[in-house]
């Protein structure tokens, strides 16, 4: 009995805490698609936002996948009850950037909220993918990452070769691993990696308008010389046992590469912190290879992968101050290190980079470097990024055409004339939507 | 006899004005929306609108991947109808043979009828995969080198082979009290007129069990139709190369993976006349045969 008095006693304090606090502060809603232990991430920076000032209360809120996620927020924004802040994977940036009035950009949102913005804070390779032509930023970049070649140490020693810096170097050493008994090489994006960044790393426009940064883009450029070779020569090195074609998903392409079944890895610099519980063995990571035919030489940057936090517009004042002072709490060096050393996602400020590189991270851990260097490279026109609606859609017809080379049932000259020929449809038919 | 009357004349249809409400709420709105969107083309946020006519069924019909995924719809859920009413009849009829402890069997083939079909998917990712399943191993043992990631052909075995084992319980159980239900007189009428076992199972048993056989042909349907999604959502996603999409999946890529909801709106609305014709000629044709 008296133990139940106590309990109720207890419930009832804690209830009129939660409600004096609710009074207190401002509640800011926070969507996002990072689940396990990258969600356990996001709670401990929303319990240290919290914990910084009294004013803002910032809920997180695990709302699935990403296409899931940016579902749940359209829906929500339709029916009125949109987040404050909602994270939005690079596929769909297109479709909520295009959507007149519905997110309140970032830059505008820090500087009428009393939190400066300047662009060149930001790594170079992070700060223009979710920013507008003119470089301010609509998103926010959070998880960022950027695709990076993972190799297996003990296989590369066993065949005597050095992990590749092009795809001319890898084809030299490609044979000497399956002597050693591995396959070179698999991926596990081939929109991301194949085809995207391909663009990027080589500086070849990828549509029209300026990759649709300057526009609603209506014209893909995936039918290219380049990519058709290099998908030529990816199914060539396929047939002849030196590349691994998985399917098309992420685990499964990966998993061969845990498994030592495959000596090379193409995956994503934030893949870094899984792999290092996951393999049994000692991995480098290097550079993304790129054809010095087609470069002649130069090495141009990726860009980023993963997701960024868009604020959606018509709140309250209040709530808005909140958001700024959320992002100002994020992109803080301290905050950016330690979701880096958390996650392996790249910091996305200057300042956060400096910081890890002054702590010594990478004296100890040389891999987590690799993404953000790469991000540092040479930039050009072609490397900002993408914008393009359906975007979603379009890399599930490449994904669909892909995988038909990779099986034998469909040649590279056909399968990117279905891409073209479907990308261009599904852009004319977002471009009516927009206008 | 006397006949039941109300007083009032509101009364009765406030008696069943929520059975109404129900039906309007989640039958008759929803399928109302997917009609008027299925016309009109709109950004996702739903920020502008426009009237397009047909334009969105047109593109829909027109494309080719659209027509593939017809097609496998087709056979995919033609073979998972037959295969599971086929095996759940054997079954039943086999169990219902059996003298002694019946309701052991009857239990172990029912129970799978409580495996959601998400969880059945999961199943089949561990029984189907590459490097650890072993219905993966034992197909590569005979010599088929068994590929789901990127054989379209063995992709929907696999999808297949899942939706039926799921399948095969409710039929089981559909076609077991069908059998029970046949009168004892009958079945020692023509044990005494045919000794052939199975030319009586075709003369007598099946036609009496056709009822139930057609009912269960309908709910076999539209489970192949619509409730296999989950089974392709955690198994393959409709790859490789789209091939095992059906158009249930293809709703849901385009229209919540994608957000074009008038091309999806305009896939549903074609998957509703399919499924609506589908089930007149199912009552019409093959009903006309089965006598109750």
């Amino acid at each position: 009995m008296k133990a139940t008095k106590t309990i109720f006693a207890a419930a009832a304090g804690l209830a009129m805490l939660g409600a004096g606090a609710a009074n207190a502060a401002t509640e800011i809603t926070f969507w996002h698609a990072m689940g396990g232990g990258l969600g356990e991430t996001v709670n401990t920076i929303a319990k240290d936002f919290n914990a910084s000032q009294s004013e803002y209360k910032l809920t997180p809120i695990y709302k699935g996948g990403y296409e899931e996620t940016m579902t749940a927020g359209i829906a929500a924004f339709r029916a009125g009850e949109a987040p404050n802040i909602i994270q939005i994977f690079d596929a769909g940036s297109a479709t909520i950037i295009n959507a007149k009035g519905a997110v309140y950009p970032v830059a505008s949102l820090l500087n009428e909220n009393g939190v400066p913005f300047h662009a060149e804070d930001y790594i170079s390779g992070v700060r223009n993918f979710y920013a507008d032509s003119k470089g301010d930023m609509i998103g926010m970049p959070f998880n960022s990452s950027t695709p990076v070649l993972y190799y297996n140490k003990d296989a590369l020693a066993k065949a005597g070769v050095q992990p590749p810096k092009t795809w001319e170097e890898f084809e030299e050493i490609a044979p000497k691993l399956k002597k050693a008994g591995y396959i070179a090489l698999s991926q596990s994006h081939t929109p991301w990696i194949f085809s995207e960044n391909f663009h990027s790393r080589h500086n070849i426009p990828l549509a029209n308008d300026n990759n649709g940064f300057d526009g609603v883009a209506t014209k893909i450029n995936y039918n290219n010389e380049h990519m058709r070779m290099h998908f030529s020569k990816a199914r060539e090195w396929q047939q002849a046992g030196l590349f691994g074609y998985y399917g098309s998903k992420w685990g499964d392409n990966q998993k061969p590469f845990i498994d030592q079944e495959v000596a090379m890895w193409l995956g994503s610099s934030g893949s870094f912190g899984g792999l290092k519980k996951s393999a049994k063995f000692a991995f480098g990571t290097t550079n993304l290879p790129y054809w010095n035919s087609i470069t002649k030489g130069e090495e141009y940057t990726t860009f980023i992968g993963g997701a960024a936090l868009f604020a959606f517009s018509g709140k309250e004042k209040a709530q808005n101050e909140g958001v700024a002072k959320f992002f100002q709490f994020l992109t803080k060096p301290e905050t950016q290190f330690f979701w880096h050393k958390e996650t392996g996602y790249v910091p996305i400020t200057n300042a956060a980079y400096k910081l890890a590189q002054e702590t010594g991270y990478y004296n100890d851990e040389p891999d987590a470097e690799v993404g953000i260097q790469q991000l540092n490279q040479k930039a050009a026109a072609n490397n900002k990024g993408y914008r393009l609606g359906y975007y979603v859609q379009i890399r599930e017809v490449m994904t669909r055409e892909y995988d038909q080379v990779f099986a034998g049932t469909k040649s590279v000259d056909d399968a990117f004339a279905a891409i073209e020929d479907g990308a261009n449809k599904l852009l004319a038919r977002f471009a009516k939507t927009v206008q | 006899m006397k006949r039941q009357q109300f007083d009032s004349f509101t009364l009765p249809y406030l008696l069943i004005a929520p059975q109404l409400a129900i039906i309007f709420i989640f039958f008759v709105w929803p399928a109302a929306q997917a009609v008027y969107q299925s016309f009109m083309l709109e950004d996702p946020f739903g920020l502008a609108s426009q009237f397009v006519g047909f334009d969105n069924f047109i593109e829909v019909v027109s494309n080719e991947h659209y027509a593939r995924s017809a097609i496998f719809t087709a056979i995919f859920s033609g073979l998972v109808a037959f295969l599971s009413m086929a095996i759940a009849l054997l079954l039943a009829v086999k169990a219902d043979g059996i003298l002694h402890g019946q309701s052991a069997y009857k239990i172990m083939l029912t129970w799978v009828y409580a495996v959601a079909p998400a969880v059945a998917g999961m199943m089949g990712v561990f029984l189907f995969d590459r490097s650890i399943g072993p219905l993966n191993h034992l197909f590569n043992a005979t010599g088929w080198p068994f590929n789901p990631q990127l054989d379209v052909f063995d992709a929907s075995v696999t999808v297949i082979l899942v939706s039926v084992w799921k399948q095969i319980s409710v039929n089981f159980i559909y076609f077991l009290a069908g059998l029970q239900s046949i009168p004892r007189a009958v079945r020692e009428a023509a044990l005494i007129d045919c000794r052939n076992g199975f030319r009586r199972f075709w003369t007598v048993t099946l036609p009496l069990l056709a009822p139930t056989g057609f009912f269960v042909l309908v709910i076999n349907i539209t489970y192949a139709f619509f409730e296999t999604f989950g089974v392709i959502d955690t198994m393959t996603r409709g790859a490789p190369g789209g091939g095992t999409a059906t158009l249930v999946y293809k709703v849901y890529q385009d229209g919540f993976l994608g957000a074009d909801i008038g091309g999806s709106s305009a896939q549903s609305v074609i998957l509703m006349i399919l499924v609506l014709g589908l089930t007149i000629v199912q009552f019409r044709v093959i009903e006309k045969r089965i006598h109750y």
